[in-house]
Protein backbone atom coordinates (compact mmCIF):
# COMPACT_ATOMS: atom_id res chain seq x y z
CA UNK A 1 0.00 0.00 0.00
CA UNK A 2 2.28 2.60 1.05
CA UNK A 3 5.26 1.01 -1.22
CA UNK A 4 7.06 3.46 -3.36
CA UNK A 5 6.28 2.99 -6.81
CA UNK A 6 8.75 0.60 -8.35
CA UNK A 7 9.33 0.58 -12.07
CA UNK A 8 12.10 -1.86 -12.45
CA UNK A 9 10.93 -5.31 -13.00
CA UNK A 10 10.98 -7.89 -10.76
CA UNK A 11 13.68 -10.21 -10.48
CA UNK A 12 13.53 -14.39 -9.66
CA UNK A 13 15.12 -17.25 -10.27
CA UNK A 14 13.79 -20.85 -11.20
CA UNK A 15 14.58 -24.05 -8.93
CA UNK A 16 14.32 -27.88 -10.98
CA UNK A 17 14.22 -30.28 -9.12
CA UNK A 18 14.92 -32.74 -11.92
CA UNK A 19 14.57 -36.17 -10.76
CA UNK A 20 11.29 -35.88 -10.48
CA UNK A 21 10.52 -34.33 -12.96
CA UNK A 22 8.31 -36.23 -16.26
CA UNK A 23 9.05 -34.05 -19.03
CA UNK A 24 5.75 -33.22 -20.01
CA UNK A 25 6.88 -29.53 -20.93
CA UNK A 26 3.75 -27.59 -19.11
CA UNK A 27 5.99 -24.86 -17.43
CA UNK A 28 8.18 -24.15 -21.41
CA UNK A 29 4.89 -23.64 -22.49
CA UNK A 30 2.99 -21.21 -20.27
CA UNK A 31 5.76 -19.41 -18.56
CA UNK A 32 4.80 -16.07 -19.27
CA UNK A 33 8.80 -14.88 -19.62
CA UNK A 34 9.48 -17.30 -21.88
CA UNK A 35 12.37 -18.72 -19.52
CA UNK A 36 12.22 -22.02 -20.12
CA UNK A 37 13.39 -24.64 -22.62
CA UNK A 38 13.73 -28.33 -22.31
CA UNK A 39 16.78 -29.76 -21.54
CA UNK A 40 18.94 -32.05 -24.05
CA UNK A 41 19.78 -34.12 -21.34
CA UNK A 42 18.16 -36.69 -19.63
CA UNK A 43 17.10 -37.72 -15.75
CA UNK A 44 17.46 -40.91 -14.39
CA UNK A 45 13.91 -41.94 -15.37
CA UNK A 46 14.96 -40.88 -19.03
CA UNK A 47 12.95 -37.60 -19.05
CA UNK A 48 13.90 -34.61 -20.23
CA UNK A 49 13.89 -31.78 -17.66
CA UNK A 50 13.56 -28.44 -17.92
CA UNK A 51 16.58 -25.52 -17.76
CA UNK A 52 16.46 -21.75 -17.47
CA UNK A 53 17.41 -21.08 -21.08
CA UNK A 54 17.03 -17.18 -20.34
CA UNK A 55 17.56 -17.17 -16.35
CA UNK A 56 17.87 -13.62 -16.75
CA UNK A 57 14.06 -12.97 -18.18
CA UNK A 58 12.77 -14.59 -14.65
CA UNK A 59 10.64 -12.39 -12.70
CA UNK A 60 9.52 -15.10 -10.17
CA UNK A 61 5.62 -15.56 -10.84
CA UNK A 62 5.87 -19.04 -9.89
CA UNK A 63 3.05 -19.50 -12.41
CA UNK A 64 5.52 -22.54 -13.54
CA UNK A 65 5.29 -24.14 -10.06
CA UNK A 66 1.76 -24.13 -10.49
CA UNK A 67 1.31 -25.75 -13.98
CA UNK A 68 3.93 -28.38 -12.48
CA UNK A 69 1.79 -31.61 -12.20
CA UNK A 70 4.86 -33.05 -10.19
CA UNK A 71 5.71 -30.65 -7.98
CA UNK A 72 9.29 -30.39 -10.07
CA UNK A 73 9.45 -26.89 -10.45
CA UNK A 74 9.26 -23.30 -8.83
CA UNK A 75 10.19 -19.54 -9.00
CA UNK A 76 11.25 -17.65 -5.98
CA UNK A 77 11.45 -13.78 -6.48
CA UNK A 78 14.19 -12.47 -5.42
CA UNK A 79 14.95 -8.89 -3.91
CA UNK A 80 12.03 -9.17 -1.36
CA UNK A 81 11.12 -11.02 2.02
CA UNK A 82 8.57 -13.55 1.21
CA UNK A 83 5.44 -12.04 0.63
CA UNK A 84 1.91 -13.16 0.75
CA UNK A 85 1.17 -13.84 -3.10
CA UNK A 86 -2.32 -11.84 -4.81
CA UNK A 87 -4.63 -13.62 -6.95
CA UNK A 88 -3.47 -13.31 -10.75
CA UNK B 1 22.83 -20.64 0.94
CA UNK B 2 20.14 -23.41 1.55
CA UNK B 3 18.66 -24.32 -0.85
CA UNK B 4 15.09 -22.78 -1.52
CA UNK B 5 11.93 -25.44 -1.65
CA UNK B 6 8.91 -25.48 -2.95
CA UNK B 7 6.14 -23.77 -1.36
CA UNK B 8 3.51 -26.32 -1.99
CA UNK B 9 6.05 -29.09 0.03
CA UNK B 10 4.60 -28.92 3.40
CA UNK B 11 1.47 -30.18 2.07
CA UNK B 12 2.31 -33.09 -0.17
CA UNK B 13 3.76 -36.01 1.08
CA UNK B 14 7.10 -35.35 -0.40
CA UNK B 15 8.83 -39.17 0.29
CA UNK B 16 6.31 -40.73 -2.08
CA UNK B 17 7.45 -38.66 -4.93
CA UNK B 18 7.41 -39.19 -7.81
CA UNK B 19 3.88 -40.27 -8.14
CA UNK B 20 2.41 -42.71 -10.12
CA UNK B 21 0.40 -40.21 -12.82
CA UNK B 22 1.27 -40.21 -16.28
CA UNK B 23 3.46 -37.57 -17.44
CA UNK B 24 1.72 -34.70 -18.34
CA UNK B 25 -1.19 -36.09 -16.46
CA UNK B 26 -3.89 -33.46 -14.99
CA UNK B 27 -4.13 -34.61 -11.76
CA UNK B 28 -0.99 -33.64 -10.42
CA UNK B 29 -1.98 -29.76 -11.48
CA UNK B 30 -5.07 -30.12 -9.21
CA UNK B 31 -3.08 -31.22 -5.97
CA UNK B 32 -0.80 -28.41 -6.88
CA UNK B 33 -3.98 -25.51 -7.34
CA UNK B 34 -4.93 -27.12 -4.07
CA UNK B 35 -2.09 -27.15 -2.19
CA UNK B 36 -1.67 -23.64 -3.26
CA UNK B 37 -5.39 -22.94 -2.19
CA UNK B 38 -4.43 -23.94 1.67
CA UNK B 39 -1.27 -22.31 1.77
CA UNK B 40 -2.70 -18.88 0.17
CA UNK B 41 -5.86 -19.27 2.71
CA UNK B 42 -3.47 -19.97 5.50
CA UNK B 43 -5.29 -23.14 6.17
CA UNK B 44 -4.61 -25.03 8.81
CA UNK B 45 -3.40 -28.71 7.51
CA UNK B 46 -4.91 -30.36 10.24
CA UNK B 47 -8.25 -29.06 10.00
CA UNK B 48 -8.80 -30.36 6.42
CA UNK B 49 -8.93 -34.00 6.26
CA UNK B 50 -8.94 -35.28 2.64
CA UNK B 51 -11.15 -38.36 1.56
CA UNK B 52 -10.71 -40.17 -2.06
CA UNK B 53 -12.14 -43.28 -3.80
CA UNK B 54 -10.81 -45.14 -6.18
CA UNK B 55 -9.14 -44.64 -9.98
CA UNK B 56 -6.12 -42.31 -10.69
CA UNK B 57 -7.66 -39.64 -8.79
CA UNK B 58 -8.17 -41.56 -5.73
CA UNK B 59 -4.51 -41.92 -5.19
CA UNK B 60 -4.66 -38.32 -4.39
CA UNK B 61 -5.31 -38.98 -1.06
CA UNK B 62 -2.03 -40.87 -0.84
CA UNK B 63 0.18 -37.70 -1.62
CA UNK B 64 -1.59 -34.72 0.42
CA UNK B 65 -0.33 -34.68 4.19
CA UNK B 66 -2.78 -34.30 5.99
CA UNK B 67 -5.55 -36.49 7.36
CA UNK B 68 -6.73 -38.11 3.99
CA UNK B 69 -8.57 -41.28 3.62
CA UNK B 70 -8.49 -43.59 0.55
CA UNK B 71 -12.03 -45.01 0.65
CA UNK B 72 -13.96 -48.28 -1.57
CA UNK B 73 -14.97 -48.02 -4.77
CA UNK B 74 -17.41 -45.01 -5.34
CA UNK B 75 -17.88 -44.35 -1.48
CA UNK B 76 -15.68 -41.60 -0.83
CA UNK B 77 -19.07 -39.23 -0.38
CA UNK B 78 -20.81 -41.90 2.30
CA UNK B 79 -17.66 -41.92 4.04
CA UNK B 80 -17.23 -38.28 3.93
CA UNK B 81 -20.53 -37.82 5.58
CA UNK B 82 -19.52 -39.85 8.16
CA UNK B 83 -16.82 -38.06 8.54
CA UNK B 84 -17.99 -34.81 8.85
CA UNK B 85 -20.71 -35.39 11.14
CA UNK B 86 -18.35 -37.11 13.38
CA UNK B 87 -16.32 -34.28 13.40
CA UNK B 88 -18.11 -30.87 12.34
CA UNK B 89 -15.53 -28.87 13.19
CA UNK B 90 -13.17 -30.32 10.47
CA UNK B 91 -13.30 -29.37 6.96
CA UNK B 92 -13.68 -32.52 4.51
CA UNK B 93 -12.57 -32.75 0.89
CA UNK B 94 -13.53 -35.18 -1.23
CA UNK B 95 -11.64 -35.99 -4.76
CA UNK B 96 -12.58 -38.18 -6.75
CA UNK B 97 -12.83 -38.86 -10.80
CA UNK B 98 -15.72 -38.84 -12.87
CA UNK B 99 -15.91 -42.65 -12.81
CA UNK B 100 -15.66 -42.79 -9.69
CA UNK B 101 -17.86 -40.04 -8.26
CA UNK B 102 -20.92 -40.32 -11.06
CA UNK B 103 -20.63 -43.75 -11.99
CA UNK B 104 -20.67 -45.99 -9.24
CA UNK B 105 -20.69 -43.18 -6.28
CA UNK B 106 -23.23 -41.26 -8.38
CA UNK B 107 -26.38 -41.93 -6.28
CA UNK B 108 -24.11 -40.23 -3.21
CA UNK B 109 -23.36 -37.50 -5.23
CA UNK B 110 -26.81 -36.72 -5.60
CA UNK B 111 -28.05 -37.17 -1.94
CA UNK B 112 -24.87 -35.28 -0.45
CA UNK B 113 -26.34 -32.58 -2.51
CA UNK B 114 -29.58 -32.50 -2.05
CA UNK B 115 -29.19 -32.90 2.16
CA UNK B 116 -26.29 -30.24 1.60
CA UNK B 117 -23.67 -32.09 3.45
CA UNK B 118 -20.92 -29.61 4.13
CA UNK B 119 -18.47 -31.52 2.13
CA UNK B 120 -16.46 -30.13 -0.76
CA UNK B 121 -16.33 -32.05 -3.95
CA UNK B 122 -13.03 -31.65 -6.54
CA UNK B 123 -13.96 -33.89 -9.04
CA UNK B 124 -11.11 -34.30 -11.41
CA UNK B 125 -13.01 -35.25 -15.14
CA UNK B 126 -10.86 -36.58 -17.55
CA UNK B 127 -13.67 -37.92 -19.90
CA UNK B 128 -12.52 -42.14 -18.92
CA UNK B 129 -11.75 -44.44 -16.69
CA UNK B 130 -7.85 -44.17 -16.72
CA UNK B 131 -7.06 -46.76 -14.17
CA UNK B 132 -8.55 -49.69 -15.65
CA UNK B 133 -7.75 -49.08 -19.25
CA UNK B 134 -9.94 -46.82 -20.89
CA UNK B 135 -13.87 -48.08 -20.64
CA UNK B 136 -16.89 -45.96 -21.59
CA UNK B 137 -17.60 -43.32 -18.64
CA UNK B 138 -20.76 -41.25 -17.82
CA UNK B 139 -18.84 -38.75 -18.83
CA UNK B 140 -17.43 -39.59 -22.30
CA UNK B 141 -18.63 -37.40 -25.27
CA UNK B 142 -20.23 -38.76 -28.09
CA UNK B 143 -18.00 -39.87 -30.67
CA UNK B 144 -15.26 -40.22 -28.45
CA UNK B 145 -13.82 -43.90 -28.93
CA UNK B 146 -13.25 -46.14 -25.58
CA UNK B 147 -12.13 -49.29 -24.90
CA UNK B 148 -15.51 -50.69 -24.64
CA UNK B 149 -16.58 -48.20 -27.68
CA UNK B 150 -14.09 -48.99 -30.21
CA UNK B 151 -16.78 -47.32 -33.20
CA UNK B 152 -17.55 -43.67 -30.65
CA UNK B 153 -19.44 -43.46 -27.32
CA UNK B 154 -23.21 -43.19 -28.95
CA UNK B 155 -24.32 -42.42 -24.66
CA UNK B 156 -25.08 -38.97 -24.02
CA UNK B 157 -23.02 -37.87 -21.31
CA UNK B 158 -23.18 -36.48 -17.90
CA UNK B 159 -23.51 -32.42 -17.49
CA UNK B 160 -22.07 -32.49 -14.44
CA UNK B 161 -22.59 -28.81 -13.30
CA UNK B 162 -26.51 -29.19 -14.27
CA UNK B 163 -26.39 -32.25 -12.20
CA UNK B 164 -24.73 -30.95 -8.80
CA UNK B 165 -26.73 -27.44 -9.46
CA UNK B 166 -30.45 -29.26 -9.65
CA UNK B 167 -29.81 -31.80 -6.76
CA UNK B 168 -28.99 -28.50 -4.78
CA UNK B 169 -25.04 -27.72 -4.54
CA UNK B 170 -24.61 -24.32 -3.42
CA UNK B 171 -21.16 -24.02 -5.29
CA UNK B 172 -20.93 -25.02 -8.88
CA UNK B 173 -18.17 -24.17 -10.38
CA UNK B 174 -15.95 -25.67 -13.92
CA UNK B 175 -12.11 -25.22 -14.83
CA UNK B 176 -9.81 -26.90 -16.49
CA UNK B 177 -6.25 -27.60 -15.43
CA UNK B 178 -5.42 -24.58 -17.96
CA UNK B 179 -6.95 -22.20 -15.52
CA UNK B 180 -4.88 -22.49 -12.63
CA UNK B 181 -5.23 -19.50 -11.42
CA UNK B 182 -9.08 -19.90 -11.13
CA UNK B 183 -8.83 -22.98 -10.03
CA UNK B 184 -7.16 -22.35 -6.93
CA UNK B 185 -9.53 -19.57 -6.35
CA UNK B 186 -12.40 -21.70 -6.57
CA UNK B 187 -10.78 -24.08 -4.06
CA UNK B 188 -10.14 -21.35 -1.58
CA UNK B 189 -13.70 -20.14 -1.89
CA UNK B 190 -14.95 -24.01 -1.02
CA UNK B 191 -12.59 -24.26 1.61
CA UNK B 192 -14.20 -21.43 3.06
CA UNK B 193 -18.25 -21.72 2.09
CA UNK B 194 -20.51 -23.80 4.36
CA UNK B 195 -22.60 -26.60 2.35
CA UNK B 196 -21.91 -28.99 -0.60
CA UNK B 197 -19.84 -27.35 -3.13
CA UNK B 198 -18.84 -28.76 -6.19
CA UNK B 199 -15.70 -28.41 -8.40
CA UNK B 200 -15.50 -30.09 -11.44
CA UNK B 201 -11.62 -29.63 -13.24
CA UNK B 202 -11.06 -31.08 -16.55
CA UNK B 203 -8.29 -32.46 -17.17
CA UNK B 204 -5.91 -33.96 -19.67
CA UNK B 205 -5.03 -38.18 -19.91
CA UNK B 206 -2.38 -38.77 -22.07
CA UNK B 207 -2.36 -41.89 -21.66
CA UNK B 208 -5.89 -43.33 -22.43
CA UNK B 209 -8.43 -40.56 -23.90
CA UNK B 210 -5.82 -38.28 -25.72
CA UNK B 211 -4.23 -41.37 -27.25
CA UNK B 212 -6.54 -43.31 -28.08
CA UNK B 213 -9.00 -40.35 -29.74
CA UNK B 214 -5.68 -39.25 -31.35
CA UNK B 215 -5.59 -35.96 -29.79
CA UNK B 216 -2.10 -35.46 -29.22
CA UNK B 217 -0.29 -35.16 -25.85
CA UNK B 218 -1.20 -33.14 -22.64
CA UNK B 219 0.50 -30.33 -23.91
CA UNK B 220 -2.39 -30.17 -26.87
CA UNK B 221 -4.32 -30.76 -24.39
CA UNK B 222 -3.65 -27.20 -22.19
CA UNK B 223 -3.37 -25.51 -25.48
CA UNK B 224 -7.00 -26.64 -26.64
CA UNK B 225 -8.50 -25.91 -22.90
CA UNK B 226 -6.69 -22.59 -24.05
CA UNK B 227 -8.11 -21.81 -27.29
CA UNK B 228 -11.36 -23.59 -26.73
CA UNK B 229 -12.37 -22.26 -23.08
CA UNK B 230 -15.33 -20.24 -23.21
CA UNK B 231 -15.51 -18.08 -19.70
CA UNK B 232 -19.31 -18.42 -18.70
CA UNK B 233 -19.61 -17.18 -15.65
CA UNK B 234 -23.21 -17.67 -13.82
CA UNK B 235 -24.53 -19.05 -17.33
CA UNK B 236 -27.42 -21.45 -17.02
CA UNK B 237 -26.12 -24.64 -16.03
CA UNK B 238 -28.50 -26.76 -18.79
CA UNK B 239 -26.41 -25.40 -21.19
CA UNK B 240 -22.76 -26.40 -20.27
CA UNK B 241 -22.76 -29.74 -21.93
CA UNK B 242 -19.24 -30.19 -23.59
CA UNK B 243 -19.02 -31.64 -26.76
CA UNK B 244 -16.31 -33.90 -28.48
CA UNK B 245 -13.50 -31.37 -29.23
CA UNK B 246 -15.88 -28.75 -29.04
CA UNK B 247 -16.36 -25.40 -26.37
CA UNK B 248 -15.71 -26.23 -22.72
CA UNK B 249 -17.53 -23.39 -20.88
CA UNK B 250 -15.92 -22.55 -17.66
CA UNK B 251 -16.42 -20.51 -14.53
CA UNK B 252 -18.09 -20.84 -11.54
CA UNK B 253 -21.89 -21.04 -12.02
CA UNK B 254 -23.71 -21.07 -8.32
CA UNK B 255 -23.04 -19.44 -5.21
CA UNK B 256 -26.11 -20.04 -3.27
CA UNK B 257 -26.86 -20.48 0.07
CA UNK B 258 -28.73 -23.13 2.08
CA UNK B 259 -28.75 -24.75 5.57
CA UNK B 260 -26.69 -27.70 6.24
CA UNK B 261 -27.54 -30.95 6.79
CA UNK B 262 -26.72 -30.48 10.33
CA UNK B 263 -28.19 -26.99 10.76
CA UNK B 264 -31.62 -28.51 9.72
CA UNK B 265 -31.57 -31.28 11.81
CA UNK B 266 -30.89 -28.81 14.41
CA UNK B 267 -33.63 -26.49 13.26
CA UNK B 268 -36.55 -29.46 12.79
CA UNK B 269 -35.80 -31.50 16.23
CA UNK B 270 -34.72 -28.60 18.00
CA UNK B 271 -38.51 -27.53 16.98
CA UNK B 272 -40.13 -30.99 17.67
CA UNK B 273 -38.41 -31.90 20.77
CA UNK B 274 -37.97 -28.33 22.09
CA UNK B 275 -35.74 -28.55 25.58
CA UNK B 276 -35.31 -32.06 25.39
CA UNK B 277 -32.89 -31.71 22.33
CA UNK B 278 -29.63 -30.67 23.07
CA UNK B 279 -28.49 -28.64 19.38
CA UNK B 280 -24.88 -30.74 17.54
CA UNK B 281 -21.97 -28.36 16.68
CA UNK B 282 -22.29 -28.00 13.00
CA UNK B 283 -19.18 -26.04 12.47
CA UNK B 284 -20.58 -23.45 10.69
CA UNK B 285 -20.60 -19.59 11.36
CA UNK B 286 -23.03 -17.82 9.76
Amino acid sequence: MAEKEKPKKPKGEVHVNREVCKGCGFCVEFCPSHVLALDTAFNRKGYHPPVAAKPEACNGCNLCGLYCPDFAIFGVRLGKAEEDSDEG
Amino acid sequence: MTQPRNPVEPFLRMDRMPHIWCPGCGIGVVVNCFARAMLESKTDIDSVQVVSGIGCTGRIAGYLRMDSYHTTHGRAIPFATGLKTARPDMKVVVFSGDGDLVAIGGNHLIHAARRNVDIKVICVNNFTYGMTGGQVAPTAPIESVATTSPFGVFEQPFNLAFLADSAGAVYVARWTTYHVRQLAKAMREVLQKPGFCFVEVIAPCPTIYQRRNRLGDALDAMRFYKQQSKLSEGADTRTLDIPMQGPIPVGRFVNRDRPTLLENMNTVLGKRLGAKFTPYPTGVTR
